[in-house]
């Protein structure tokens, strides 16, 4: 970022010569500086966790949420500016409306991603808006059941619909990224804020792609993430915020539900201990996070 | 159905029956229609007769319509009012299956129809069959009648004609027939409506949707329809 | 030429007469109000101790026509309350529809969906309301059975017009006329709701079916009972209406003076 100050980051939607837009720059910026958000996604569901860093003592502790539910099934946490993420939910939640409006059901993960990615690349655009300080991590599952429309009456066959292609398989776990450029992949863990590189690193190494980690695992894994993450901003007191989207027989039954206490709490148990334990090889792991600093994984489907 | 300038009437249970409803001068699709449920999917049927008043405005009508590539659906009321719906849903699962990269599914399918015929139910003098397959729901039968309820079923009739063969359908029907016996039902069913009901007549038409895609077939009454059978 | 711009390069009115806008919209208002299409019968319910039940056949019916036989007519939400609906289906399922988007966004805030029985028939009464004042009203009259905010049994009812009334037991269309002659027999208004246990409710209420089946000719034989106390919401569908009564038939003969 050496070209500063040659007027082309005053304005949003005006190009550097050398074809940047520095206000977008800016905002991931923001977004750098923001409390570590991550969301895991495993066979069983997803799971999205937060640092909530504490900045006055006089904030009513366990209040405040930072991840967000949209529609029943869906969770959003942002990591960046606070009111820029809440006016995101916002629209997040609007077209799920939108969408249940029409299709009487609710919205796929990746169609509502697609639609909010949609919406952040506009603010890059014009030079009246400036673009979201945010980058938000999108977390669902999308319902493996047969759904009625919504407020149908009657119900088909007895037996069942014919026709049905054995192991036809639908729904499953969502998780997307979407940065203030209205860029956004699907992933198997994701990670933003401020210690997004040493999360990305944690991350890599669960092998998620693999698809062995359950979804309590992926709970206390995230703790521990956010607590690894939290390691370079020690000085400053912290609240781990977690909330999870399991299948229709899993714990949440479909819907996006902070994890219960009860968990949450053996988490962070687990969590702190873990670091207990890692505290020697600490600089090995710092050395690793900087080569695997960019790569988000692209999610298979 | 009612003639040019002839009122609506007041049935005896207080409903009125509104052929007002019809833009004076309308082409009705005074109707039989139906769609079952079967082991491989869904089979669509419908008489041709298209009426003004009791002129026979057209005698070999195509009222099964398609919206999507494994989604149909049967219209009776007004030929305008059912066209017009069945272009805009045909529109939108269009565009569905563009800007979300896989096919609608037959609830989709039934989620718009009834929308368009809810919201506008003022205007429109339509009663839909939704008839669809996808791989993972297979066949689904839906019915939307004139308020724009919508209703899950395993067989649906509609139409002037289908108040003839209820009777004949709840007797028949049996729920995960072969594609045989499916065919057998709805041809004897729809027969029985052509030859009871004034408004409904022609030929039979039925579209067949199932993992294979979609299958017409013909029967005349000439050959008492016996046949062509499958004609694509 | 004149001074009147609006009406340059139109034709003239003293050489063509006046533009004949018949084909265009004839003046009055603009009309919605339909009529149902798609019915419901009645709806019953009833007051007991701890608790409130409420029941509704499984009919459909378009005009005289059974149309539909599996229609459930008494809808959950939220764990909180039963609502059963008669009246036209397609209104009932924009309400259902309604109270879905209503139940996402309480969701929203930490403490989940607060609404109970009693703020949800408010909320519909009010939905209604503003409907019938903009002349097209959602043709329904529904009951609401659950819960006020002192953890009471409530039950009360809303109609198309937005009227609101409340009792002990409540009963729509046919049932008001056959079912709560029978209801008040039943559960005098001295009797104190301690007395009334919720399998008198549930006997009540089957009793009322079948005298409605017995005389309501757009009635049916299948029905939805939910009974919703302090432990939750249980709902029964695809009831039979039993020990009917109908042998005695053997000893009509005739219509007056015929002996055999």
């Amino acid at each position: 970022m050496t070209s500063i100050g040659t007027g082309y980051d005053l304005s949003n939607s005006v190009f550097s010569p050398d074809g940047r837009n520095f206000q977008v720059e800016y905002a991931a910026k923001a977004v750098e500086n923001g409390g570590t958000a991550i969301g895991i996604r495993c066979e069983g569901g997803v799971v999205l966790a937060v640092e909530k860093i504490i900045t006055s003592k006089l904030l009513k502790p366990d209040a405040n949420k930072r991840i967000a539910t949209v529609d029943r099934h869906v969770g959003i946490v942002s990591a960046g500016l606070v009111p820029d993420g809440r006016h995101f939910v916002s629209r997040a939640r609007d077209e799920a409306a939108s969408w249940r409006s029409v299709y009487k059901g609710p919205i796929p993960v990746s169609a509502l991603s697609n639609r909010l990615g949609s919406y952040v690349q506009a603010y890059t655009l014009y030079s009246s808006v400036r673009p979201f300080g945010v980058t938000a991590i999108v977390g669902g599952w999308d319902s493996e059941a047969e759904l009625a429309v919504d407020g149908q009456v009657g119900s088909g066959p007895k037996l069942g619909s014919g026709g049905k292609v054995d192991g036809a398989k639908a729904g499953g776990p969502g998780l997307y990224m979407i940065e203030p450029s209205g860029l956004y992949w699907g992933y198997h863990g994701a990670a933003t804020g401020k210690g997004r590189q040493a999360a990305k690193a944690e991350l890599e190494k669960l092998d998620l792609s693999s698809g062995n980690l359950s979804l309590i695992d992926a709970v206390k894994e995230a703790a521990r993430i956010i607590y690894v993450a939290h390691e370079d901003s020690k000085d400053k007191e912290f609240e781990l915020e977690m909330s999870w989207v399991s299948s229709l027989d899993g714990p949440t039954h479909g819907r996006h539900e902070e994890v219960p206490r009860q968990l949450l709490e053996e988490a962070e148990k687990a969590a702190k201990k873990a670091l207990e334990g890692e505290d020697d090889d600490e600089e090995e792991e710092q050395e690793e996070t900087k080569d695997s600093g960019n790569s988000g994984e692209r999610m298979e489907e | 159905m009612v003639g040019h300038g002839v009122s609506g009437m007041l049935g005896e249970d207080g409903i009125h029956i509104d052929m007002n409803h019809l833009k004076s001068g309308e082409v009705n699709l005074g109707t039989s229609i139906m769609a079952i449920n079967f082991k491989d999917g869904v089979i669509l049927g419908a008489d041709s007769r298209t009426t003004t008043g009791a002129y026979i405005a057209n005698r070999v009508t195509d009222k099964l319509t398609q919206v999507h590539d494994t989604i149909w659906c049967c219209r009776s009321g007004s030929a305008a009012d059912t066209q017009a719906v069945a272009d805009i849903v045909s529109y939108h699962l269009n565009m569905y299956s563009i800007t979300n990269n896989e096919s609608p599914s037959t609830q989709v399918a039934a989620s718009l129809f009834q929308e368009l015929c809810y919201e506008n139910k003022d205007a429109l003098s339509a009663g839909i069959i939704i008839a669809g397959y996808d791989p993972r729901h297979g066949g689904q039968v839906y019915s939307i009648p004139l308020g724009g309820s919508l209703h899950k079923q395993s067989y649906s009739i509609g139409g002037s004609g289908s108040t003839y063969i209820y009777g004949y359908c709840d007797a028949n029907w049996r729920e995960n027939m072969t594609e045989e016996e499916g065919i057998d039902f709805v041809r004897g069913a729809l027969r029985e409506a052509i030859k009871w009901d004034g408004s409904s007549g022609g030929v039979i038409r039925l579209v067949v949707l199932t993992a294979r895609g979609a299958q017409r077939h013909l029967y005349l009454p000439d050959t008492d329809y016996t046949g062509p059978g499958v004609t694509n | 030429m004149n001074h009147y711009p609006e009406i340059w390069g139109r034709p003239r009115d003293d050489i063509y007469g006046p533009y004949n806008s018949s084909y265009l919209q004839t003046t009055g208002p603009k009309t919605y109000t339909q009529s149902p299409a798609v019915t419901g019968t009645s709806v019953i319910a009833v007051k007991f101790n701890g608790g409130v039940a409420i029941v509704a056949d499984n009919l459909a019916s378009y005009g005289s026509l059974a149309r539909f036989t599996d229609v459930k007519r008494l809808r959950v939400f939220s764990d909180s309350a039963v609502i059963g609906f008669s009246g036209d289906v397609s209104d009932m399922q924009y309400i259902h529809r309604l109270l879905g988007s209503i139940d996402i966004r309480e969701n929203y805030s930490t403490h989940g969906n607060m609404l109970n029985a009693k703020n949800l028939h408010t909320y519909l009464s009010k939905v209604l309301y503003k409907r019938r004042s903009e002349f097209n009203p959602l043709w329904n009259h529904l009951l609401v059975a659950g819960f006020d905010e002192d953890k009471n049994p409530f039950l009360s009812s809303a109609d198309l017009l937005g009227t609101t009334y409340s009792a002990p037991h409540l009963a729509t269309g046919f049932g008001a006329h056959l079912a709560i002659p029978i209801l008040r027999r039943l559960f005098p208004e001295e009797k104190p709701l301690e007395e009334i246990t919720k399998e008198h409710a549930e006997a009540a209420l089957r009793e009322c079916l079948k005298v409605l089946w017995y005389r309501d000719a757009r009635s049916l034989d299948k029905y939805s009972m939910a009974v919703i106390t302090a432990e939750g919401i249980e709902l029964k569908e695809d009831q039979v209406i039993g020990a009917q009564s109908w042998a005695f038939a053997e000893s009509i003969k005739g219509y007056g003076a015929q002996i055999n």
